[in-house]
């Protein structure tokens, strides 16, 4: 690293929104040429910096310098013409556009000023995409015709179709299967090595130490540690900068009981449930107080399993049955008034009403236990919006906040205090902790098993094994919407549920 | 956790009220400035007419006649506002004034008298909902489309009826009800039904599960039926409220006419909308207020009003109009972006 100029330098960031300060003082300097990891809890600020760094938002106060010399970010265009490129985690893309189309979204290669050369465009895409590594993907195909990993992949040609200096990935394994991000940190290599800076965000720590140089550490909107070495520093110091936890405790213990299925009657049963092209028949069954995990790589058919017990698809053979009694196929209704409950995967698109607060989020599904006649107490809903929250340490803790001005772990708290009022049985979690960061997650670990000890089933979808291992009792593993390997969690490891999940999967 | 969170008894929980953060505060003050925002249009438009007419403007008859006015176009507002909060649109409300109205005027209708009259008014306007409800909520077909075909059709239907005629009211019990001796207090009895169908429509909106289920449907569909909401039986009776509401009016406006045509509420969809959206229902759908809606009609009529007063034609009122929506979307960004 040259120890001259840093490419980027931020000081003093300061910015508010209602009810929040989002980033108080921030410090954050960038080298061309170094990947500089962004590391924090959810509502750590680390969203709120890379939209000012992407001139999305204006900070209240502080500096920033662009190779020593002070600019003002005024929109993404200024940012943009600077070098300064942003790969969010929700990808900003045009699904009725093709992927030429997107990538070169408002710089298109023109003839006479206005005609689009669409050829020119699609083989400058298709050079992109061959030097990202993803030469399958055609330049002329409707983006939302991709995969999430396929729209990652475009995401990423549109950001470098600009002459960038700098390029900010928003938690970019997040959609990802392992072998992507062996190729997403090949392109970050690639970045790096051309002298390009790298400013990468993600709550994995093993990926910091593979692809990062320094560390910079946000708690509470503030910079508690800057610039530290990625490969070297102690993950124990980097987790208790984050949260003041220790790594070990994330995963709650188990119940002390002999591994295999637990007596009694379970609540949940499913029996050879089907939705053709998507997964093959499937039988399970969730006792209470158990913890049932399904581990598979996306495109496994873990979340339409989910969602069609759930009966937000309609199944194509079998049934779900609760108590032993079945379930009206395909009726979400049937399924909440059986006492199941869902927390989405997409939070924000299918659990949340964004423009309400979070006692209304919490209430809307249990509304007729707060009114008699179609009327809202709305004390007695205030009051059990509240001790829903609190029973699951819900911040900020005031549930008449807006549900948007809260992080994602809390937000998912939300969603999961929904279910608690509801009195649900039967919890279905599809990724619980996307997006969520690991002092949080501890938390929501932790909850997980306490409800599950409190005495509901939870059936538990996720795409990372290590969570499915460390919070379920007993683990399905998917492959191609086939269950290939049933097992206790005690039973397996990490790598054996690997091999399982990859075993024969066609190599990409 | 087996047993729900029991909801704490009022008054043993009392929450130490040490922070309650201000982004609460910012969403009701929001709520407020545009109201506050509202009557102050208002309130100049007053002034305006008081100047320029003071006379005419401020003599009780007037108020009155502006009052009247704003019912029947206030009532087709509330139900608008619901339709629009839950996401969708209603189109043909104008269409569905126009039929109700001379369906319930026709000679063989008359002879029923006066419940006959009323009742066809109502029924011809939720049947109009219903359709479009079903096709909506259950056909699939979105509320832009099914709402125009309605538009289309049933003006159709209305022109067949009258061909073209007026039909004159001959029963007294409706006729009497447009007389200075009905009126309750110096407010003419259309006033009334318009203010209880604000009241109602304002505790059903935001008192009410109903009201509730109507947010989370516009805010979010794919939450709300991932939460247990019956999202399209939801839809369905929005759009059959919408076609009461019609009903409603549609009963109103043969009292203040006096007769049916098939021209009436033309343009209504327009207007219902417009005072909707200054009023600061979200046409995308999540958040709707029915004061503000009020507030809309109100503001409308009374510059119709000044205008028709100062001898101003009604495409310079057209013009205005129009110059409102934009001025005061507008101003509700702003106010909107300035307490984000």
């Amino acid at each position: 690293m040259a120890p001259e100029l840093p490419l980027l330098t931020m000081s003093g960031i300061t910015k508010s929104f209602p009810g929040v300060r989002a980033l108080d003082g921030v410090d954050l300097d960038v080298q061309a040429g170094e990947v500089h990891c962004l590391l924090g809890q959810n509502g750590a600020g680390k969203s709120t910096l890379i939209k000012v760094l992407a001139g999305a938002h204006q900070p209240d106060d502080g500096t920033i310098r662009w190779r020593g010399e002070p600019v003002t970010l005024r929109s993404p265009i200024a940012a943009m013409r600077l070098g300064i490129a942003t790969i969010y985690q929700e990808l900003d893309l045009v699904e009725g556009l093709s992927v030429a189309e997107n990538v070169h979204l408002g710089h298109e290669p023109t003839a006479a000023g206005f005609v689009v050369r669409g050829k020119a465009a699609r083989e400058s895409t298709a050079a992109l995409l061959g030097r990202l590594g993803h030469p399958e993907i055609d330049p002329a195909r409707l983006v939302g015709d991709l995969s999430a990993a396929q729209q990652q992949i475009v995401s990423m040609a549109r950001a470098l179709s600009h002459d960038v200096r700098l390029i900010v990935m928003d938690e970019p394994s997040a959609a990802l299967d392992p072998d992507e991000v062996d190729n997403l940190f090949r392109i970050v290599g690639d970045l790096t090595a051309a002298g390009v800076a790298v400013v990468y965000i993600s709550h994995r720590l093993e990926e910091i130490r593979r692809i990062g140089d320094r560390v910079t550490v946000l708690k509470d909107g503030r910079a508690v540690a800057g610039g530290l070495p990625a490969k070297t520093t102690p993950t124990r110091e980097v987790v208790a900068l984050m949260t003041g936890r220790n790594v070990e405790y994330v995963f709650p213990d188990r119940p002390p009981q002999p591994s295999g299925t637990p007596p009694g009657e379970p609540i949940l049963q499913v029996r050879g449930l089907a939705r053709e092209g998507e997964f093959e028949p499937l039988d399970l069954s969730v006792h209470p107080g158990e913890i049932v995990g399904l581990a598979g790589l996306v495109g496994s058919g873990r979340s339409e399993i989910l969602e069609t017990v759930y009966g937000a698809r309609k199944p194509t053979a079998g049934q779900v049955l609760v108590d032993g009694r079945p379930l009206k196929p395909g009726s979400v209704r049937a399924a909440v008034r059986a006492g199941l409950g869902l927390a989405p995967e997409e939070r924000k698109a299918q659990a949340l009403l964004m423009l309400e607060s979070v006692t209304r989020n919490v209430s809307v599904s249990s509304m007729s236990r707060f009114s008699r006649g179609g009327w809202i107490d709305r004390g007695a809903e205030l009051g059990a919006a509240r001790a829903a929250t609190r029973e699951l340490s819900l911040r900020p803790d005031n549930p008449s906040v807006p549900v948007r001005t809260l992080s994602g772990g809390n937000q998912q708290k939300a969603v999961l205090a929904r279910w608690l009022l509801r009195g649900c049985r039967v919890l279905l979690l599809d990724e619980p902790t996307r997006g969520v960061d690991v002092g949080a997650r501890a938390e929501l670990y932790a909850v997980v098993r306490r409800l599950a000890d409190e005495g509901l089933a939870v059936l538990l979808v996720s795409s990372e094994v290590p969570e499915v291992l460390g919070l379920a009792d007993r683990v399905l593993v998917l492959r191609e919407g086939r269950v290939v390997h049933r097992a206790p969690a005690r039973e397996l490891d990490e790598h054996r549920v690997l091999d399982l999940v990859m075993e024969g999967s066609p190599v990409s | 956790m087996t047993q729900p969170v029991s909801p704490p008894r009022s008054g043993t929980d009392k929450v130490t009220p040490v922070s309650e953060p201000p982004a609460w505060r910012a969403l009701a003050t929001r709520a407020d400035v545009r109201t506050l925002s509202l009557l102050g249009v208002l309130a100049v438009l007053v002034l305006i007419g008081g100047i320029t007419k003071p006379d005419e403007f401020l003599d009780t008859r007037n108020l009155q006649l502006v009052l009247t006015q704003a019912s029947v176009i206030g009532v087709v507002t509330v139900g608008m506002t619901f339709v629009i909060t839950s996401g969708g649109i209603d189109l043909s409300v104008g269409a569905i004034v126009a039929l109700a109205s001379v369906w319930a005027t026709t000679v063989a209708t008359q002879e029923y008298g006066f419940a006959g009259i009323l009742f066809t008014a109502v029924i011809v306007g939720v049947g109009c909902g219903l359709v479009n409800g079903l096709l909506i909520a259950y056909g699939g077909i979105v509320p832009f489309i099914a709402t125009l075909a309605m538009f289309a059709s049933a003006r159709g239907l209305a022109l067949q009826i009258t061909d073209g005629k007026t039909q004159i009211v001959t029963v007294d019990g409706i006729l009497d009800l447009g007389e200075r001796e009905a009126y309750v207090l110096g407010v003419p009895p259309l006033v009334l039904v318009f203010a209880v169908v604000t009241l109602i429509g304002w505790a059903l909106l935001n008192r009410t599960t109903f009201g509730r289920r109507t947010v989370a449907v516009g805010g979010n569909a794919e939450a709300a039926r991932l939460a247990g909401i019956d999202v399209r039986r939801q839809r369905l009776y929005l759009y059959l409220l919408s076609g009461l509401c019609c009903g409603v009016a549609a009963f109103l406006l043969i009292v203040l006419s006096g007769s049916g045509q098939n021209t009436n509420g033309n343009l209504y969809e327009l207007d219902a909308i417009a005072a909707a959206i200054i009023g600061g229902t979200l046409l995308s759908g999540g958040r709707g207020t029915i004061t503000g809606s009020v507030l809309g009609v109100l503001i409308f009529t009374t510059i119709t009003n000044i205008f028709a007063l100062n001898n101003l034609q009604s495409d310079v009122q057209q013009i205005a109009k129009g110059a409102i929506i934009v001025a005061a979307v507008l101003v509700q960004r702003r106010t909107a972006s300035t307490t984000t």
